[in-house]
């Protein structure tokens, strides 16, 4: 009886800590799983995009906050829309970045990814957590990710590679579209070109 | 008689050139109009000069890199970029140095010394693996580091995207350049140089197709890329968080 009163409670103990996982842990465990698959898999190291979306979709998606990433790069006309512009924007954006993001995934092929110690915000509630890639031949490249705290777990919101913000790098183009053809143009100039996209792969 | 005029010539042609650029520079500035975005005053002739470097792109130097990343096989690709990051550690310590970060370029500088010798002539970076990291830095960052304004944005054919500091940082750096004066017989040094730049626009490659499918404006996207990079050199990764 009390062994198993033991089990219970370690059991317990285990599962509160995976429910509380550290972000820093997370995105290490996340990262090594994905590079897991990328290394094994043979379509993806062929460049299969659709095979890397699916891989993005499964296993990275969950763990990010996009509507917070398009109210970033959308920046001060964020406001300007109304709630159904901020939902389809979200789609499109997050249809683009996937893409993209996915694509620069079948690149890593013998890159390993150093883990260097997070910062961490005074409230807790917000968290960078640096990492390092690195090269055979060339130049380490930084790669942080910006997560914040919600309800249901730690979220990413900003991705920084090389001191780049995959984000707030469209601010400009998002501004200039909108100056010239509002938001609507906006939802519109991002699915064009997620079309092209797709089109072009087939 | 002939042989003492000589070097003097030379160093009036450079000096000459160097004004040239200059006052490019200074014209550029001058008639900047185009645009509203502050930190591109030169959009203009910037987008015009984006074109031209677009394509000279397509047509030399990604064909080249291309072939250079299929034909070599990684373990020689991997040493060629080791060796010029190892010529490239002399420059980054003496950035470092004149930004008063002398423990770092002491570093640079020991991993140059290491890498010379322990990693036979800089062809293994050997130092990395002993934990001396490898730093980026140039004389554009140093001049930033001293507090020098960035000049608004420049792209330029060949060079790609700069700002006038970093462009100015750029020019002494390449005369400073050690392939440059360290090695004597021409033919032997232009290939070096060709060579370091295809190998530079090779490990560009797979950001390329990034940037293609990412960008609604390729330009626009190329240039706030580069900003935000400059940015986050000159505070060697650690730059202060922006205003949203």
């Amino acid at each position: 009886m009390k062994r198993f009163a033991v089990f219970l409670l370690s059991a317990f103990l285990a599962f509160s800590a995976w429910a509380q996982e550290a972000p820093d842990v997370l995105v290490k465990r996340i990262t090594e799983e994905v590079l897991h698959i990328i290394r094994t898999d043979k379509e993806l190291q062929e460049g299969n995009t659709q095979r890397a979306i699916e891989l993005v979709d499964q296993k990275v998606l969950p763990h990010f906050n996009f509507t917070h990433m398009t109210a970033l790069a959308v920046g001060k006309d964020w406001r300007k829309a109304s709630p159904e512009q901020q939902k389809k924007l979200t789609e499109e954006f997050k249809t683009l970045l996937v893409r993209t993001y996915s694509n620069a995934l079948t690149g890593y092929k013998n890159q390993t990814i150093r883990y260097k110690p997070a910062r961490m915000d005074a409230e807790g509630k917000d968290v960078r957590i640096p990492t390092e890639i690195l090269q055979p031949g060339g130049q380490p490249v930084q790669l942080d990710y910006n997560m914040e705290k919600l309800e249901n777990g730690w979220k990413v919101y900003d991705v920084v590679v090389g001191g780049i913000s995959l984000v707030t790098n469209y601010r400009d183009q998002f501004g200039q579209e909108v100056r010239a053809n509002g938001i609507d143009g906006l939802i519109k100039a991002i699915s064009t070109k997620n079309k092209s996209l797709e089109a072009s792969k087939k | 008689m002939r042989n003492t005029i000589s070097a003097p010539i030379k160093e009036q042609r450079s000096e000459k050139l160097a004004a040239v650029l200059a006052f490019a520079a200074l014209l550029l500035s001058a008639c900047a109009t185009t645009g509203n975005n502050p930190k591109d005053p030169n959009e203009g002739f910037n987008r015009a000069m984006f074109e031209v470097h677009e394509g000279i792109d397509t047509v030399i130097a990604k064909p080249l890199a291309k072939g250079y990343d299929a034909a070599v096989p990684l373990p020689v690709k991997a040493s060629v970029g080791n060796l010029f990051g190892n010529v490239g550690d002399l420059l980054i310590g003496v950035n470092n140095g004149l930004q008063g970060k002398v423990d770092d370029g002491a570093s640079d500088l020991l991993r140059l010394l290491i890498n010379s010798t322990v990693g036979i002539f800089g062809l293994f970076d050997v130092a990395s693996e002993m934990g001396l990291e490898k730093h980026n830095e140039d004389f554009g960052q140093t001049l930033a580091v001293w507090g020098m304004d960035d000049g608004g944005y420049l792209f330029l054919p060949i060079v790609g995207p700069r700002t006038a500091r970093d462009g100015l940082g750029f020019l002494v750096d390449t005369y400073a350049d050690p392939v440059r004066w360290g090695i004597d017989r021409v033919s032997v040094r232009n290939s070096a140089m060709g060579l370091r730049m295809i190998d530079i626009r090779a490990s560009l490659l797979p950001s390329d197709r990034v940037v293609e499918e990412a960008a609604l404006d390729k330009y626009s996207y190329i240039r706030d890329a580069y900003l935000q990079r400059r940015r986050n050199l000159i505070y060697d990764g650690n730059p202060p968080k922006l205003e949203d």
